[in-house]
């Protein structure tokens, strides 16, 4: 059974406890592809949040027009028409992040993530409640993509945003901006953050048991 | 990830042979129903369109402006020529869309003479096509400099071909054919440009597609320049 949110749980918990990237594994993707500059991993983060606020503005707002028999069909064509949007938007203000990007913001149209909130939350709840969620997921998605992209573009460019941190004596890992780079950041961002989750799963538990307490710790 | 699990039993629904929840919507309501969020769609995209395309024009213009300035070493103009029929004109043919033609640029110092041609190219590189221009004069059939327009080769190594200033000045004066040489292997010859090491697809694409454009191009730009003057 699912278990009842109030709004302010549907705010926080895609920032972090469910981050879409990093804990339900959504959107990797992009979050691969394009996140070896931290001015990319932005402009794909920002685009993302845009497309996934206004479709669960209007998935939410007309859930109860859109037949079930072609809800799918429905999201995907709300989804799309924002990508577009995005894309050109994204291409008049800032051109050559646009090109950097290149076929990863039409691809936004597929990412599972936000098709997800859709089916999942905006179909079934209040405009309000949506809107607080798709925030939340969004800003989620940005701080995994943000992790990833200053992980990368530090060690792979040895600069931040573009600003040179090391001097010129700094070789780069230029492995980090190759998508090999990808997939080891992600896994040892991965592992930082599972090794955390248990340490402190690991001292709740001494800690209740110390206390005396029984049957608390599952 | 508990309300995903929400959605399960709908989607069952939809399933042949389930038993319909819902009453049977009729198919006209569905056809509506697409026919005008794929109207309003429309209607938001061509908005939008409207509103960002003249940035977007304005910048490519630009981009192309900047790098006809900085293969020909800012000349103080240029004038466009169009390929047609194995030929340069000065303007379209009559009937001929201007925007499918090819276009060179013949760019002109101060006191009026010519300094050389600016001509775009692309072929594939290593990822995919790289779209470069390049300077180049007819009569001492030198290459003036180069740049890369647009490329998506390996960040880091392929990339070298815009990054690396070293192979970019390459191209100011060398002489045509141009031959790509490995690193340290150069015998001196005017034709010579050091290739990248990591990068030796792109850089010969990079050689490849001036060679081919002055080899296909070539004589039809010197027979401009005699015919003009």
């Amino acid at each position: 059974m699912p278990t009842k949110t109030t709004p302010g749980q549907d705010l926080t918990r895609g920032i972090w406890r469910e981050n879409p990237v990093l804990i339900q594994m959504l959107g990797l993707c992009p979050a691969l592809a394009v996140s070896n500059t931290v001015q990319n991993s932005l402009a794909m983060g920002l685009a993302t949040f845009f497309v996934l606020f206004c479709s669960s503005l209007l998935v939410s707002l007309f859930k109860n027009y859109i037949p079930q028999e072609v809800r799918i069909s429905t999201y995907i064509l709300i989804i799309a028409t924002f990508v577009t949007v995005a894309d050109m938007v994204l291409e008049a203000v800032v051109p050559e992040t646009h090109a950097e990007l290149g076929a990863f913001i039409a691809l936004i149209v597929v990412n599972c993530m936000i098709l997800g909130r859709q089916e999942a939350f905006s179909s079934k709840n209040t405009v309000g409640r949506s809107l607080l969620d798709a925030v939340g997921v969004g800003i989620g998605f940005i701080i995994a993509m943000l992790m990833m992209g200053s992980v990368r573009e530090i060690l792979g460019y040895g600069s931040f945003l573009g600003f040179p941190l090391f001097g010129s004596g700094y070789e780069p890992w230029i492995i980090f901006i190759l998508p090999p780079g990808g997939f080891l950041t992600i896994g040892f961002i991965l592992l930082a953050m599972n090794w955390w989750e248990k340490r402190k799963a690991d001292r709740a538990r001494a800690g209740t048991l110390a206390d005396g307490a029984v049957g608390r710790a599952a | 990830m508990s309300d995903d699990k929400q959605v399960l039993p709908q989607t069952g629904a939809d399933g042949a042979g389930g038993p319909p929840k819902q009453e049977e919507v009729s198919s006209l309501k569905l056809l509506i129903t697409l026919s005008l969020a794929g109207a309003l769609a429309g209607l938001l995209i061509v908005f939008v369109y409207q509103l960002t395309q003249p940035t977007i024009q304005a910048y490519k213009a630009m981009k192309l402006r900047e790098a006809v300035s900085e293969v020909l070493g800012a000349p103080e103009r240029w004038a466009t020529l169009y390929v047609y029929d194995d030929a340069l004109a000065l303007s379209p043919p009559a009937g001929v869309d201007a925007a499918t033609l090819e276009m060179v640029f013949l760019g002109y110092s101060e006191d009026g003479s010519v300094v050389g041609y600016a001509i775009q190219g692309g072929e594939p590189g290593f990822q995919d096509i790289i779209d470069l221009i390049f300077g180049y004069d007819a009569q001492a059939r030198t290459v003036l400099g180069m740049k890369v327009l647009a490329n998506k080769e390996t960040p880091g190594l392929g990339d070298k071909i815009v990054k690396d200033s070293a192979f970019v000045a390459e191209f100011r004066g060398p002489e045509v054919p141009l031959v790509g040489v490995k690193m340290g292997r150069a015998s001196g010859a005017a034709n010579e440009i050091d290739m990248i090491t990591g990068a030796t697809i792109s850089s010969r694409t990079v050689i490849g597609i001036i060679n081919n454009q002055l080899e296909r191009l070539g004589p039809m730009l010197e027979a401009y320049l005699e015919g003009a003057s």
